[in-house]
Formats: C-alpha cells, sequence, structure tokens
C-alpha cells in the first residue's frame, strides 16, 4: 500500500482529462492568485465529471498543476481511503495515469478536503485544497457584488464584530472550523472547512497552497512562507482544539483525533484522524492504549489481509 | 464495531456493479434501446438536451438510459460530457422567424398573419389516463391527419408587428456588444447582462425557473405578462468558416421560442408602452420556455428603472440558484464525510455544556 503505484491512463481522454487550453486558463488563473495571496480570482471553471461540491474545483487545480512524472496523495478528512478520496485518486489514475502514494512525503501533489497532513509539507510540494464557499464573508453578506467591494477596501469590520458576538455571547470565539485568516497582512481568506487546529500549518509553509472552487469557480493560493494569521483579538488570542484522550491506537497526543462510536452505550475511542500519520507512527513501535494488538479487538485488519482484493 | 474504514474502493466498485443490476431490472423484459428513448420519450430527451446545453438526442438518450430516467442526474451526465468537447466555432444567431413551424399560437391576437398552428400539444387532452397504452402490444401506429394545404411559409413575429406600431420597446442587438457571454467559458459576473442571464435561465433547472415564473403571477413581483407569442419548429444553423468568408448551414435544430409581452407603465424618461420577455430552449419545451421569458423580464427591472423588491427579480439569487447541476450537487456532497468539522462541533457543544452547567450549578447553590 505504501509504495507509490502507477496504472495505465485511459488515453480516450486527454492528459489529466482537461484540454491544454483549459490547463492553461487555470494556470494563469493560478499564477495571479499566488502573485495576490488570499485573493480570490475568478476562473472558466469546466463541468467536471464529479458532482459540483465534491472537490471539482481542487480536481480541475490538480488536473492543471500534475505531470506525468508526478506522484498524488488525496485525502479526505485527513484519510487516504475515505470513499471520496478513493473515488478522486482513481480518477486521475485512470485520466492521468500518474503514480499515487499514501505517504505524505513521498506526494509531489497532495489533494486534500477538510484537513492539512499531520506531518510537515516541503519546498517543492503543492498542497490543494476543496473549497466549497471560497468567500470568508459569505454568511455575513450574501451578495458577490458586496463581498467583492469588502475586500477591495480591505473592510473586514464586520468579521471582527461576528467573532466579538461569539465572545459576548460565549465569552469565547466559537468557530471550529473554516475559521478566517488573514493572508499577508491583505485578504481576507477562508481556509477552507479545516479545523481551525489546521489553522497554524498554512503560515511560512514552504510548500505551495493552492484553493478550488469549483461551483463559486474561484482560484485563490498561499505561496510558500506567507505570513497567514487566524483573526483574533489581544484578550482572546486564538487557540487551537485539544483532546484530553491520545489516539487510541498509535498514542500521538499532538494529532488531530476523530471520534469513533463503539457501541449503543456510550463507549468511544479517539484514533487519529490522519491515517498515514497514525499508521507510520504505529510501524515505528508507537502504541496507544487500545493499539497493543489493534486487529485483535477488530479494530483494523490484520496485516496478512492487506493488500488482497 | 470500530473497522477502519479500508475497503473504500471495494465498496465503490461493488456499488457500481449494484447500480448495473439495478439499472438493467429484471432481465425476463427487454432491454430498453436508445432508439426507444429518443423516439418514444423525447419530450424527456429535449429537457435533456436544454439543461444540458447540448443538442444531440443520441447522447441525452444514451444519458437517460444510464441515469435510469433520473433527469437531473442525465443533464449532469451530458454536460460532463460536454466539457470534453473540442469549439469548432461560434454560430450566427439562429433566425426564428423562418422557422419550419410545427406549432406557433399567439394569446394576444385572435388571428395573425401566418394563422395560429396548434401542432402536437397536451393542452386540450383531458389528463386522464389511457389504459390503451398499457395494454399488451398498444394500439397501432398512429397517424394524424394532415392538412389540405400547407402552412404559410410567412409568419412574421407578433411582437414585430407591435413593434411596427411602436407600442412595444424595440429589440435592436447592440452594436457595440462583441461575442455574446458564453457561462461555460468565464464565471458569472455581475451586474449580469442580458445575454448572460438569457444562457444562465436557458441552462437553468426547470422547475425553479416555473416556481420563480409563477411567483410573480401570485403578487411576488408583477409584470401581467400576455403569452405574445409562442413557437416550436427546425431552424437552420449556421457557421462562418473563416476560410470561406461566408455563412454555411451546418444542420437543424428544434427549438422552443416564446415572445412575453409585458405591461409598462413608463417612467419619466420613458413612455408607457410594452416591454418584453424572451425565453429559447432545445426542443419542445414549452414550460420551460413560457417561465424563462417571464423570468426574463422580472430580471429586466434594473434597466427598466422597476424596484427590485422581490426574489424573481434578484439577479444574483436567480443566477446563482438556477443551475441543478450545481445545486444537486451541493446538496447531495452532504453525504460526504464531515466527521473532521462535526468532531470539531461536537467539542465546542461539549465545553458549551459543561460551562453552562457550571453556570446552572452555581446559580442553584446561590
Amino acid at each position: 500500500m505504501s509504495a507509490a503505484t502507477a496504472v495505465q491512463w485511459d488515453e480516450a481522454y486527454n492528459f489529466a482529462y482537461l484540454d491544454e487550453q483549459t490547463k492553461r486558463m487555470i494556470r494563469r488563473t493560478i499564477l495571479k492568485a499566488i502573485a495576490i495571496p488570499g485573493y480570490q480570482v475568478p476562473f472558466g471553471g469546466r463541468e467536471m465529471p464529479l458532482a459540483y461540491g465534491w472537490g471539482t474545483g481542487g480536481i480541475q487545480v490538480t488536473a492543471s498543476v500534475i505531470g506525468p512524472d508526478d506522484t498524488l496523495k488525496v485525502i479526505d478528512q485527513g484519510a487516504d481511503d475515505t470513499t471520496n478520496a478513493v473515488s478522486i485518486r482513481r480518477f486521475f489514475e485512470r485520466v492521468a495515469g500518474v503514480a499515487t502514494t499514501e505517504e505524505t512525503d513521498k506526494a509531489d501533489i497532495i489533494q486534500t478536503r477538510h484537513r492539512i497532513p499531520e506531518y510537515p509539507l516541503t519546498e517543492g510540494q503543492i498542497l490543494v485544497y476543496q473549497v466549497p464557499q471560497p468567500e470568508p464573508l459569505r454568511k455575513l453578506e450574501p451578495r458577490e457584488t458586496e463581498t467583492r467591494k469588502m475586500h477591495g477596501y480591505a473592510e473586514y469590520g464586520l468579521m471582527s464584530v461576528r467573532l466579538y458576538e461569539d465572545i459576548a455571547r460565549y465569552g469565547h470565539i466559537a468557530t471550529t472550523y473554516s475559521y478566517p485568516v488573514m493572508v499577508n497582512n491583505r485578504y481576507l481568506m477562508s481556509p477552507s472547512p479545516i479545523p481551525k487546529f489546521d489553522n497554524p500549518k498554512m503560515a511560512d509553509n514552504p510548500a505551495i497552497q493552492l484553493f478550488g472552487a469549483g461551483r463559486e469557480k474561484r482560484i485563490y493560493a498561499i505561496p510558500p512562507y506567507t505570513e497567514v494569521k487566524s483573526l483574533d483579538f489581544d484578550d482572546h488570542p486564538f487557540r487551537i482544539q485539544t483532546w484530553e484522550e491520545c489516539c487510541a491506537l498509535c498514542g500521538a497526543d499532538n494529532s488531530y483525533l476523530d471520534e469513533v462510536i463503539l457501541d449503543d452505550r456510550g463507549g468511544k475511542m479517539f484514533v487519529c484522524s490522519d491515517t498515514h500519520f497514525c499508521e507510520d507512527r504505529r510501524q515505528a513501535g508507537h502504541r496507544g492504549p487500545l493499539g497493543a494488538d489493534p486487529s485483535a479487538l477488530g479494530f483494523v485488519k490484520p496485516a496478512s489481509e492487506e493488500g488482497q482484493p | 464495531m470500530y473497522v477502519a474504514v479500508k475497503g473504500g474502493e471495494k465498496a465503490i466498485l461493488n456499488s457500481h456493479e449494484l447500480i448495473a443490476e439495478t439499472r438493467r431490472g429484471d432481465p425476463g423484459h427487454p432491454e430498453v434501446t436508445t432508439d426507444q428513448i429518443s423516439n418514444q420519450l423525447g419530450l424527456a430527451v429535449d429537457r435533456v438536451m436544454a439543461e444540458g446545453s447540448l443538442y444531440d438526442r443520441d447522447l441525452a438518450a444514451l444519458a437517460i438510459k444510464q441515469a435510469q430516467g433520473d433527469l437531473v442526474e442525465a443533464i449532469f451526465l451530458l454536460r460532463a460530457y460536454r466539457t470534453t468537447l473540442p469549439r469548432f466555432a461560434m454560430s450566427e444567431p439562429i433566425d426564428t422567424a423562418q422557422m419550419q413551424v410545427q406549432r406557433r399560437i399567439s394569446a394576444a391576437y385572435k388571428d395573425i398573419p401566418g394563422g395560429q398552428v396548434l401542432g402536437p400539444a397536451y393542452d386540450y387532452t383531458h389528463r386522464l389516463l389511457d389504459f390503451a397504452l398499457a395494454a399488451e402490444g398498444g394500439p397501432d401506429a398512429p397517424q394524424a391527419p394532415l392538412a389540405d394545404t400547407p402552412l404559410d411559409q410567412h409568419m412574421p413575429h407578433v411582437a414585430d408587428i407591435l413593434d411596427g406600431e411602436g407600442l412595444i420597446e424595440p429589440d435592436r442587438s447592440d452594436p457595440h456588444k462583441g461575442e455574446a457571454f458564453d457561462l461555460t467559458r468565464e464565471p458569472m459576473s455581475f451586474p449580469a447582462d442580458r445575454d448572460q442571464r438569457l444562457q444562465n435561465l436557458a441552462r437553468g433547472d426547470e422547475g425553479f425557473i416555473l416556481a420563480l415564473a409563477y411567483s410573480t403571477q401570485r403578487g411576488y413581483g408583477g409584470n401581467h405578462p400576455f403569452a405574445g407569442e409562442i413557437r416550436m419548429g427546425e431552424v437552420a444553423v449556421e457557421i462562418v468558416p473563416e476560410e470561406l468568408g461566408f455563412a454555411i448551414d451546418i444542420g437543424d435544430i428544434v427549438v422552443t421560442e416564446c415572445h412575453m409581452i409585458n405591461q409598462f407603465e413608463g417612467t419619466k424618461d420613458q413612455p408607457p408602452r410594452f416591454t418584453r420577455g424572451y425565453g429559447l430552449t432545445y426542443g419542445h419545451n414549452e414550460r420551460k420556455a413560457m417561465a424563462m421569458s417571464i423570468v426574463d423580464r422580472a430580471l429586466r427591472c434594473r434597466e427598466l428603472g422597476e424596484a427590485a423588491l422581490y426574489p424573481a427579480q434578484d439577479e444574483e439569487f436567480v443566477l446563482y440558484h438556477a443551475d441543478n447541476v450545481e445545486a444537486a450537487g451541493f446538496v447531495s456532497h452532504l453525504k460526504l464525510p464531515h466527521y473532521v468539522d462535526f468532531q470539531a462541533e461536537l467539542n465546542l457543544i461539549r465545553k458549551l455544556r459543561a460551562e453552562y452547567e457550571d453556570r446552572q450549578q452555581k446559580e442553584a447553590a446561590q
């Protein structure tokens, strides 16, 4: 599972599905997005064979930057084997014949939905986010004509008021994901629905971060080593989620954890949302409270079954 | 019991096998052919071509078969295929005044030059289930009688007759306008021009456009519309290849066109007169063409100086939500896993609950 695997390209399709003119148009959009960090660049998004809301923006960005020698990793909720990640990986195997991997450090391009991998990214890597709603102000102002003006004038007071209202009501900011960030001290940007746990990873990241919103037809970007600041107040600084538990399988106490319900009597466990990170740690000998032999408990398949059809 | 979600790949493949089996249904019955769909479910094919933005009966029939008759899914299939097609040329504007008319009616005048042509229409059928169609073998191939005289070749647009009197706003092309806006190549932009709006409405979901049109009739907006003219039939499509420099005919398509005539009381600068709403769709698609023409008129409120007070007049609201491929995709994406975000919300709600219970206890202690 870990080694990069190449598959046959279905040559009925142009490499990576899109025609070369479309890819050129998208690459130009990406260049503009990188030149203006955090600014949403409109582009002529195409209709893809996957449904809107299921990663069409990310797929178009990946299709435009991927080359035949690149290795692709696709994750959804941090996991390589969630159904939509499998579906998108199969799509690129078929229409581009590229190698795929589950290992974060072996991937040239990582397409993601809702997470940033736990292992730090490196120079030369590209992280492609799938974005359902690129406009961080949309819930405050439904009109595009208005929000574009607000970005033009850097008029972001409305967002500060919203965060302040949380503090007034709950005593703290009650936004847990899609937590708004200020990029390069200029544009307010939606980080996509990643948990705020991942927000700090966006800042000063050596990788290129590209955001594709297919339905809304917008692309935006964070170039490497760019300042990305989660909005907060001096007396209410930004904080990420924490857990009292550690990962039940690998014992990690510094990763984002998913809660797994074990029975209908409130039994539950917590496991790493990043499946590659968790597997890698277990292979290195780390064990969590339930991880002595997870296969014996039925939590994962025994190693002997891995790789069977 | 938690099973680490390996096996997603196998589940997807098996799911595809299962829909193939369900699609085929009972193998004891003959398999439906795309020719049968294209011939006998022609109006479904028309709708899929119109909202799929691709005039190809065979592909639309295939999409309907593949989607098990789910028309929104079929429209999606056709759109995704359309993306892969190269673009050879922009056609010349079609001339609907030269249409080979199959149906043409006006509700504004009792008689019109060229005559009222009822053609095929369900309007005056009684909606009684026809059990003869369900009978084994069905009725023999029906044959409609032919008229004694062929249709008049000259069928001017009704709106143009009014135009001659100056009672309706003129409908001239804008000489400063370049190529028509193309939503399939450019993102939506606002304020939208009429070409962008009309393309959006033509591709838009029939049910959504219909409901918006209906809302204007019930009082959420309102320019009392008259069906000036509805016509359906074949028109020629022409392109001008660069190396030739003149127009050549590349084929005929069936379209439905609706000119809606609306009252307009005039403003300080404009005299009272009738105004236009326009609808055009591929195939025989009258409900959609009429609804489109009503919504087009509602959306012209800005250019005509009317207050925009209702949903059907709200350009961003209408244009951003009319596309059923976008809408169906985004609603259905809620089926995708959201457990990372749900976990974040779960943490928050536990924290809020703990704080709430603390407060309650403190208050009880006081």
